[in-house]
C-alpha cells in the first residue's frame, strides 16, 4: 500500500442516472481513502451526465473525472474501455472499483488485461490488513466448504482492479454540501472505436412479476426441496407472508425457478425484512447473496448444515414435517379465527 | 473457405458434487480429488454455437483447453458433439494460473494456431464464476468482444448482430469479425453426441502442447504470471442470532413463528 495514488470508483450511468452500485462502491472507498490516507475519485463517461457528476462528489467522490461525448451515450466497449486505460495511465490510481453489473463485468476485464493488472471478481468486502508484515488490500471473496470466505491480494502490480457485486455493500451517504472538484478531460474518440463494435439499441424490460430486490420477504428453496418433490409448498409460504419465490443453483438447475430468481455470486444479492432460507445447505457462494437481510429464519434436516451460522432462527428438521406445520402456523396469524 | 472457429472450454467439477469440495486452507486451491468432471454448461453452448456456425457457413470447429491432463476427456466430448479438433495446454508451469494468466496461455496457443474468425467462450465457469477470461483474452488478441450474449444474428460471414443481457433489459451490438463472444444458456440447446459422431473421435487431432510449445514466456503464465494470488481462507463471521429452535415439531414452529413477530419480521 502506498499513500499516494487516489482509489478510484468507476461511476456507472444509464440514461444519465447513476447504477446504486457506484454508490456503494464509494461508501467502501471513503473508508479505504480515510484508511489509506489518500484522494477518493470517481471517473463518468457519458453524454450530458454532470448531474450524476454531481452525485457521485454528494456521495463522496472528492474528485471526478467527467470524460463526456455525443458518441459515448451509451457503454461502448472499445471506446469505453479504451479510455478509461488512458486515463488511467496518465494518472496513475491505486485501486480501481468497479460494479460487477452486467456491464462492468465486461469492462473491467479489458481494461485490467489492457494494463496487464490483477482483477478480483465479486468481492463481498475490502479493507486494509497485513499479509507477511506487509499491508495489503484484502480482498474477500466466497469462498468453498461452508461459511468460508477467501483472501485474495494483488501484491505487485498497480492499479489493482475489484470488482463488487451490487447489493452487497451499504450506499454512501448523499450530502449536499459536500465538495469536489469536477475535472473535465477531453476524451479523445476516434472513428475506429466504433468500427469493430458498436452499441446499437439498449431496451429496457420491467421484471416479470414481482421484484426480487424490492421484496420484503424472500422465501428462498434449495435442493432439500426435492424431498417435496418442488416448489409448490415454497410458493405457499411464500404467499402466506407476502412475499417472492427465489431459489439457489440446484433449485434453478431442476427448473424450479427461473434464472433472474437465483440468490448469491452468480445470482441475486437481496436485502428484505424477512429472509426465509429452505433447504439449502448454505454455501458462501450463496448466503453471499442474503447477507444485509433484517432477519434470517433457516429450516435444514442437517444440524451442521453452515446455513444456520448465517441464519437467526433456526429450524432442524425434516421439510416435509416442517413446512406444512409452518404454513399452518402462519395461517393462524394471518387469519384471526372467527368467533 | 469457411470459417476458423475457436471455442475455449473448461473441464469443471460436477455441480452436483460441490458440497463435497473443500478447500486446501493453505494455498487457497480446491480439492477436487475423486469429484467427478465435465465440460463447464455454459462451454457446452459456446461449443453448439460454434458448430451451428460452421453448419451454415462452412469452416472448421477447434476447441481448446487449458488443464490438467483428465481435462482431455471433456474435449474428447467435445470431439464427439462434432467438434474438429483439440487442443490441451497441459503443464506444471501452468498451474496456479489466475485469470490473467489463463488468458495469455491461451493467447500464447491462439498466436501459435494462427487466425480465427470468431471465438466462443462460455459466459462464465460454474467453479470459478468470473466472467473474466473471455474479455481478458479478447483484449490480449486485441479483437472485439461481448459478454452476456443471447442471440446472435449474422448478416453476412463478417457482420453480426447479438443481444446481449442486461439488468432488466437487454442491449443490441453489431460487430465485425474477427470477434469473441461470451454466450449464456439462452443462446441454445447444446446437442448430444450421436453414435457415428462418437466412432469419428479416434480419428480427430488432438494436441497437447506445453508451455514450450507454445513459446509462452514462462513469467506470463501460471502462478508466475498470476498477478494476484490467494491470502488464506477464513471463517466468516456472520453477526446473525443463530438461535436454535427446541422441542416437537409443532414447538419449534411455533417458537420459531413467535420470534419473528418479536424481531418484527412478520
Ligand atoms: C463460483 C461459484 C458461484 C456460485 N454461485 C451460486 C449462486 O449464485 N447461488 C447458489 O445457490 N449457489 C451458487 N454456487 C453453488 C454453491 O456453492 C452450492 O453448491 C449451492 O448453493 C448448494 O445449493 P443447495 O444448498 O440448494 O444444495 P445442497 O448443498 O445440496 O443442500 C441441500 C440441503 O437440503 C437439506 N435437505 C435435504 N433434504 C431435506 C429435507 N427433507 N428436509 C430438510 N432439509 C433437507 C440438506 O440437509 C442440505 O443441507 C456457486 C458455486 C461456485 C463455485
Ligand atoms: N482453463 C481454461 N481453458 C479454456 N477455456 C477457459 C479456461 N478457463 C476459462 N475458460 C473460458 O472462459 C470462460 C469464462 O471463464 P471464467 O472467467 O472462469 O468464468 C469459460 O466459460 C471458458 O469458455
Amino acid at each position: 500500500m502506498s499513500n499516494s495514488g487516489e482509489i478510484w470508483v468507476i461511476g456507472e450511468q444509464r440514461r444519465g442516472r447513476l447504477e446504486e452500485v457506484s454508490l456503494e462502491l464509494l461508501s467502501k472507498g471513503m473508508a479505504l481513502s480515510q484508511r489509506m490516507g489518500v484522494t477518493l475519485s470517481a471517473v463518468l463517461l457519458g453524454d450530458e451526465v454532470g448531474e450524476a457528476a454531481r452525485e457521485l462528489v454528494f456521495h463522496g467522490a472528492e474528485k471526478v473525472y467527467l470524460l463526456e461525448h455525443a458518441r459515448l451515450r451509451y457503454y461502448q466497449s472499445e471506446a469505453y474501455a479504451r479510455l478509461l486505460a488512458g486515463v488511467i495511465k496518465e494518472r496513475e490510481p491505486q485501486i480501481i472499483l468497479i460494479g460487477a453489473t452486467e456491464i462492468g463485468k465486461e469492462l473491467a476485464p479489458r481494461v485490467a488485461a489492457k494494463l496487464r493488472t490483477g482483477l478480483t471478481a465479486h468481492c463481498i468486502d475490502l479493507y486494509v490488513g497485513e499479509v507477511d508484515a506487509t499491508p495489503q488490500l484484502i480482498h474477500v471473496v466466497p469462498g468453498w466448504g461452508g461459511n468460508l470466505v477467501m483472501h485474495i491480494i494483488c501484491p505487485q502490480r498497480r492499479p489493482e482492479v475489484i470488482t463488487v457485486k451490487p447489493g452487497v455493500l451499504p450506499k454512501a451517504v448523499r450530502a449536499e454540501k459536500r465538495k469536489g472538484k469536477i475535472i473535465r478531460v477531453k476524451p479523445d474518440v476516434r472513428d475506429k472505436d466504433f468500427s469493430r463494435i458498436e452499441t446499437v439499441e439498449v431496451v429496457k424490460e420491467p421484471p416479470k412479476g414481482k421484484s426480487l430486490e424490492s421484496a420484503d420477504v424472500v422465501v428462498c428453496g434449495g435442493w432439500g426441496m426435492n424431498a417435496l418433490g418442488g416448489f409448490s409448498k415454497v410458493q405457499g409460504l411464500a404467499d402466506i407472508l407476502g412475499g417472492v419465490v427465489a431459489g439457489t443453483r440446484p433449485a434453478m438447475d431442476k427448473g424450479w425457478v427461473e434464472e433472474a430468481r437465483m440468490i448469491g455470486q452468480s445470482g441475486k444479492t437481496v436485502s428484505p425484512e424477512l429472509f426465509v432460507s429452505l433447504g439449502a445447505s448454505g454455501a458462501m457462494h450463496y448466503t453471499t447473496g442474503f447477507m444485509g437481510s433484517k432477519v434470517v429464519l433457516a429450516v435444514d434436516r442437517n444440524p451442521q448444515a453452515p446455513i444456520f451460522q448465517m441464519a437467526d432462527i433456526g429450524i432442524v428438521g425434516d421439510l416435509r414435517e416442517v413446512l406444512p406445520c409452518l404454513i399452518e402456523e402462519l395461517k393462524k396469524e394471518r387469519m384471526p379465527r372467527k368467533s | 473457405m469457411g470459417l476458423e472457429i475457436l471455442v475455449c472450454i473448461k473441464q469443471v467439477p460436477h455441480p452436483d458434487h460441490f458440497s463435497e469440495i473443500r478447500l486446501d486452507v493453505g494455498s487457497g486451491r480446491i480439492i477436487r480429488a475423486g469429484i467427478p468432471a465435465i465440460i463447464n454448461p455454459l462451454d457446452r453452448n459456446a461449443l453448439e454455437e460454434g458448430l451451428r456456425v460452421k453448419g451454415r457457413f462452412s469452416g472448421r470447429v477447434t476447441v481448446i483447453s487449458m488443464g490438467p491432463p483428465q481435462a482431455q476427456k471433456a474435449l474428447e466430448e467435445a470431439l464427439a458433439m462434432g467438434a474438429d479438433r483439440g487442443i490441451l495446454l497441459c503443464d506444471v508451469a501452468f498451474a496456479g494460473a489466475d485469470t490473467l494468466a489463463t488468458a495469455n496461455t491461451l493467447f500464447y496457443a491462439i498466436r501459435k494456431l494462427g487466425k480465427f474468425d470468431v471465438i466462443y467462450c462460455g459466459n462464465e465457469t460454474v467453479d470459478s464464476g468470473t466472467a473474466q477470461v473471455g474479455p481478458q483474452l479478447a483484449e490480449l488478441l486485441d479483437i472485439p468482444q461481448v459478454s452476456g450474449v443471447q442471440e446472435v444474428t449474422f448478416g453476412d460471414e463478417k457482420t453480426l448482430e447479438v443481444r446481449r443481457a442486461l439488468e432488466h433489459g437487454y442491449m443490441k451490438v453489431r460487430l465485425k469479425l474477427p470477434a469473441l463472444l461470451c454466450v449464456t444458456r439462452d443462446i441454445n440447446r447444446p446437442r448430444l453426441p450421436t453414435v457415428q459422431s462418437i466412432m469419428e473421435v479416434a480419428q480427430k487431432e488432438m494436441i497437447i502442447w506445453k508451455a514450450k510449445d507454445i513459446e509462452a514466456p514462462p513469467e506470463s503464465v501460471g502462478l508466475k504470471g498470476s498477478p494476484t494470488c490467494a491470502a488464506g481462507v477464513y471463517e466468516h463471521e456472520s453477526g446473525r442470532r443463530r438461535e436454535i429452535m427446541q422441542g416437537s415439531t409443532e414447538e419449534k414452529v411455533q417458537k420459531a413463528v413467535a420470534r419473528l413477530k418479536e424481531l418484527g419480521a412478520i
